[in-house]
């Protein structure tokens, strides 16, 4: 029988025909190949995918944990509104406190484009005790506001127990508690049976205020009414800081314009804060920090970058033989350089996705401790499995050298 | 193609190979095999059989001289070539088999064909058939650990035929093989080669040698007899 008879029931002849024919592999059969040799040695390819699935793990948990905090600070500024405005006397060329002007809210309640106006006025020299019998030196570090009955809507905060001040409770001695007060003194819930003996008379506790958060100095004081202030303690007490709500649009303008309103003469003395500015910043911060954690997780890349190298240097000395097999099938260098480029990007994207999953779940495990919300970003989502790509294509590149460097006849010899 | 339709399959012109440290594995090695020929090498190990074999199989390129395998020009050709070369019109079968344990027998013989561009389906279908010409059509999905010393060579005999090659190069396909499963696996070849295949084999046995018609003596890198039958 001839050659060409023979050929009939062999391969198909446009496959083989014009006395030309090339070496083919195409991707999927490479992809097929790659996957084959991973197969044959799943614990190994399982240790080494491990190296890039802790560095990528790392990295995404610190991109997630970042991102699930900033998006707690955010909803946080979100939910108390960034159009408030703090305004405070400042201090004088000498450095000495001004003080500000008994006109002042009264001028900012003409202002336009004001929502709301509250303030506090410092009470000097009274000081909180549960009983009279305490010495009056362990004051506790507790100080006393008066303030009226607009404060806690204007910082957005609310009551944790009992109430605030109403037209007719600010008038008598009544007292409410910041939230850390109220945690120095012991006071759980505001019975309406429990009396302080606040700056030497004995005040009703009437309520107690959850935190406030854009600004927290005020947790830890006792509130009275700014009425009750004025009769019981006989001051007239200039306001110490002003919260002025602005309408959300017009807050640049109000803010330039308050310090003029608030004390005409000397506007220079008084100062004015957006307090969500302070927020904003903290969770900027909180980005800076990541990019320092971030390098952390890429130094662990690297070192499972280089396990994957040198697994693959050693699978590639020990499959000489598979090798050789190869090159006597009709492979061509090219082919073999590609079959171990591609088993150690696979190795690695896989690595990639694994520690993607790493990561997201301990992001979400610590957003549940934190009770934040859980976000891992959505390049995370694509970054992750590509670095692994790129990072053991990288790491390949020698070993898959190597391997078609390699001499076929020597890789037959050994059986 | 048609140049080894009829005429010289494999031509060695005064081939010289030397290895890094001055070994010379072949020194002005002269050879014509007839396309259809079937040729037995024999020799003393180190006599350079196996060079000579890796040569014929374009696996390595000669220090000197020329040589032409199914009428191309090895010296010449570039990797990508021989390649194709080695993928269309060479098959090989080693002393060791060379098969992967995770495969199935179907899958190994289908391997064979890998580098040629065929589709998955065509190979599968092709390797079904040298499996069945090599008597292992009951084998098709064992593995070669589940396979006997001669059933495994039978399938590397499959994945060498698989394709039709023009030419086959066997290394010791015996070596491993107890004297009966060796003799079979032999007749095997040499039935299957006889359908349109020259064939090379090599061997340190001359009882094997005996059954070829042709039989070249190697001895230190040079051929010392070359007897016709």
């Amino acid at each position: 029988m001839s050659a060409t008879a023979l050929r009939r029931r062999g391969l198909p002849p446009p496959e083989r025909g014009g006395g030309r024919e090339t070496a083919r592999l195409a991707p999927h059969e490479l992809l097929g190949v790659a996957l084959q040799g991973l197969r044959t040695r799943r614990l190994r390819a399982a240790l080494s995918a491990l190296g890039i699935a802790i560095g990528i793990g790392a990295m995404v948990a610190v991109v997630g944990v970042s991102a699930s905090s900033q998006a707690n600070l955010l909803s946080t500024i979100d939910r108390l509104g960034t159009n408030l405005l703090t305004v405070t006397p400042g201090t004088n060329f000498f450095g000495a406190n001004e003080v500000l002007p008994s006109t002042a809210i009264p001028m900012i309640k003409h202002m336009a484009s004001i929502n709301q106006v509250s303030a506090v006025y410092a009470v000097p020299n009274a000081n909180v005790f549960r009983t009279p019998f305490v010495p009056s030196t362990q004051t506790g570090g507790i100080g006393v506001d008066a303030t009226d009955p607009g404060l806690v809507k204007a910082m957005n905060s609310s009551v944790a127990s009992g109430h605030f001040f109403d037209a007719a409770s600010e008038t008598e001695p009544t007292v409410v508690l910041g939230a850390a007060a109220a945690a120095d003194l012991q006071i759980e819930k505001a019975t309406g049976h429990i009396q302080l003996f606040v700056g030497g008379t004995w005040f009703t506790v009437i309520g107690i205020l959850n935190s406030m958060t854009l600004d927290t100095s005020l947790d830890d004081n006792v509130f009275i009414g700014l009425p009750a202030a004025e009769h019981i303690f006989r001051v007239q007490p200039s306001p110490s800081e002003i919260y002025v709500r602005a309408n959300v649009n017009d807050v640049k303008s109000v803010s330039s314009l308050l310090a003029p309103t608030a004390d005409p003469q000397n506007s220079s003395g008084v100062s004015v804060s957006q307090p969500s500015n302070v927020l904003e910043a903290r969770a900027a911060a909180k980005g800076q920090f990541t990019t320092l954690l971030l390098g952390l997780g890429a130094v662990a890349l690297l070192v499972g970058a280089i396990g994957i190298a040198n697994i693959m240097v050693i699978s590639v000395l020990e499959r000489r033989g598979e090798i050789g097999l190869r090159r006597a099938l009709g492979a061509t260098r090219r082919h073999i350089s590609a079959q171990f480029l591609a088993e150690s990007a696979l190795l690695a994207a896989l690595g990639g996705i694994c520690g993607l999953l790493f990561g997201a779940v301990a992001t979400w495990v610590y957003s549940i401790g934190q009770n934040e919300p859980w976000v891992v970003p959505v390049y995370a989502l694509i970054a992750a499995p590509a670095a692994g790509l790129a990072i053991g294509a990288i790491a390949g590149l020698y070993p898959a050298a190597k391997a078609a460097r390699l001499s076929p006849t020597e890789a037959l010899r050994s059986t | 193609m048609t140049a080894t339709a009829n005429g010289v399959a494999l031509e060695l012109r005064d081939v010289g190979k030397e290895y890094p440290g001055g070994v010379h594995a072949l020194r002005h090695v002269s050879v014509d095999i007839q396309t259809g020929d079937q040729v037995a090498v024999v020799g003393p190990s180190g006599s350079g059989k196996t060079t000579m074999l890796t040569i014929l199989g374009t696996l390595e390129r000669p220090t000197s001289g020329e040589v032409h395998v199914a009428g191309r020009n090895v010296v010449k050709a570039s990797d990508r070539d021989l390649a194709g070369l080695r993928a269309f019109e060479i098959g090989f079968v080693f002393q060791g088999f060379h098969l992967q344990d995770g495969m199935t027998a179907l899958d190994n013989v289908a391997n064979g064909m890998l580098y040629t561009g065929a589709r998955l389906r065509e190979r599968r279908e092709a390797a079904k058939g040298a499996l069945e010409r090599v008597g292992l059509g009951n084998r098709v999905t064992h593995r070669p650990p589940q396979l006997s010393g001669g059933e495994k060579q039978r399938v590397a005999i499959a994945r060498a035929i698989a394709k039709n090659p023009t030419i086959i190069l066997a290394d010791e396909p015996t070596g491993n093989l107890d004297s009966k499963s060796g003799q079979s696996v032999l007749e095997l070849l040499q039935e299957l080669a006889a359908e349109g295949a020259t064939l090379a084999l090599i061997t340190h046995d001359e009882s094997i040698a005996a059954g070829f018609p042709r039989r070249l003596q190697m001895r230190d890198g040079e051929i010392v007899g070359d007897e016709r039958r």
